[in-house]
């Protein structure tokens, strides 16, 4: 049987969510019997080399680069798993959704306590080498079709397994209450 | 007149006390109807809507609705089980609930419904409404973020003379709970901490208390879903 191939990826996410992928231990050398890995921050590789049949959101959409990133995962991915409350809801990055995005921009680059002599040019970021920062930070479901999602910030390690060992055996899992979690 | 009336709850039948709520009964018979805004004992609001079941067919809310003899209740089906997902969907995408950040969460009615309803994430677009947090009260903190209206607060909270010390104000999406300002600058510290455990969600937080106390792992809510107390009922009994 050929190998699953995944991808991952963080857009407006900490890596937490890829922190407690790694935490699945031990499994990870049964992991990689059942799928080989493509784009992603696990083996480095940035561009997408061929066609994958999982792909790993961590994070939510917060600025241009991210909905780029997310359309081509889309477009490269058979199955899209949102992982962790960013990918879901937006997460402690959306804690910004319900301030008006100039007021954000101020506070940190013109009037935050660490910022405010230090930027005496009063400048906000506006190289064109910037992704353009999104009004909201949007739950990736908001933007592109997401096929699964799994809670939790992190999502439990054993979460993160079960899932992975269902999709790429095709084997029907039973996710034992205490692992679903929204915190 | 018989003391119980005979009623069945999911093609079982059971006894029940005339005047009771349907909820009440089911639960004194092991029977689980998940619930938000109702309070056992307290008079019901019939807010949230989560308690809905069949009642000969029809839906109605169980925490409102009184028992009548002959009653034939359907309280599971794959339809009243997404409906209520749709309602507590509804609720997530309302506020704003940063789960990850709350104090209230491992102890939160709302999120526990989330797990046992399994809400994976809502199918709704979020709102993320502009509401602030009043931090002006000496014993409590109120954040309008985290509200679901279940007016808990209003109906539990009186002071000695049976006076309201919560109420609402404003209307349609701007309706929120407020507190009145002489009882709320006087609010006891025994009155504060009721009105906090209470609040099925973090809105009401009481000062005396310090936040994310428990450790994860033995939080109310962590290892078992909301509404195994009653279940057990059932499992005693039978055996």
């Amino acid at each position: 049987m050929r190998k699953k191939i995944i991808a991952t990826t963080s857009l407006a996410g900490c890596f937490g969510c890829h922190m407690s992928f790694l935490d699945i231990d031990e499994r990870i050398l049964d992991l990689i019997e059942l799928v080989e890995f493509d784009k992603s921050p696990i083996d480095d590789i940035k561009k997408f080399t061929r066609e994958c049949d999982i792909g790993l959101i961590e994070g939510g959409v917060c600025n241009s680069e991210n909905v780029e990133v997310l359309k081509e995962f889309r477009r490269h991915c058979k199955v899209l798993v949102s992982f962790g409350e960013c990918a879901i809801m937006g997460g402690l990055p959306a804690l910004r959704n319900t301030v008006p995005i100039r007021e954000c921009f101020e506070e940190a680059y013109l009037h935050g306590p660490s910022v405010e002599e230090a930027n005496e040019e009063m400048i906000l970021p506006n190289d064109e080498e910037l992704p353009m920062i999104l009004d909201k930070v949007y739950p990736c479901h908001e933007v592109v079709k997401i096929d699964y999602f799994l809670p939790g910030c992190p999502p439990r390690a054993d979460l993160i397994w079960n899932t992975l060992y269902a999709l790429v055996t095709g084997e029907e899992v039973k996710i034992p209450y205490e692992v679903i979690k929204y915190d | 007149m018989n003391e119980f009336i005979t009623i069945t709850i999911d093609d079982q039948e059971i006894k029940a006390r005339p005047g009771e709520y349907i909820v009440a009964a089911a639960r004194r018979n092991g029977i689980y109807i998940p619930t938000l805004c109702n309070m056992p004992g307290v008079h019901p609001a019939g807010s949230c809507r989560i308690c809905t079941v069949y009642v000969n067919g029809r839906p109605m809310t169980s925490c409102t609705t009184p028992v009548a003899e002959g009653m034939e209740i359907e309280t599971r089906s794959s339809d009243l089980e997404d409906f209520r997902r749709s309602v507590v969907e509804l609720l997530f995408i309302e506020g704003n609930h940063f789960c990850p950040a709350c104090e209230k969460s491992g102890n939160c009615e709302l999120q526990a419904l989330g797990y046992r309803l399994e809400m994976m994430a809502p199918r709704y677009p979020y709102q993320f409404p502009e509401r602030d947090i009043d931090a002006s009260w000496p014993k409590l903190i109120k954040d309008h973020n985290r509200c679901v209206l279940c007016k808990r607060c209003i109906r539990t909270i009186l002071d000695e003379e049976g006076h309201h010390i919560f109420a609402f104000r404003y209307r349609g999406h701007n309706l929120q709970i407020t507190i009145d300002p002489e009882y709320g600058k006087n609010l006891t510290d025994e009155l504060a901490e009721k009105a906090a455990k209470n609040c099925p969600v973090g809105s009401l937080l009481y000062r005396g208390k310090h936040g994310f106390e428990t450790p994860i792992g033995q939080r109310k809510y962590d290892k078992e879903p909301i509404g195994s107390d009653v279940e057990k009922l059932k499992k005693v009994k039978v055996s």
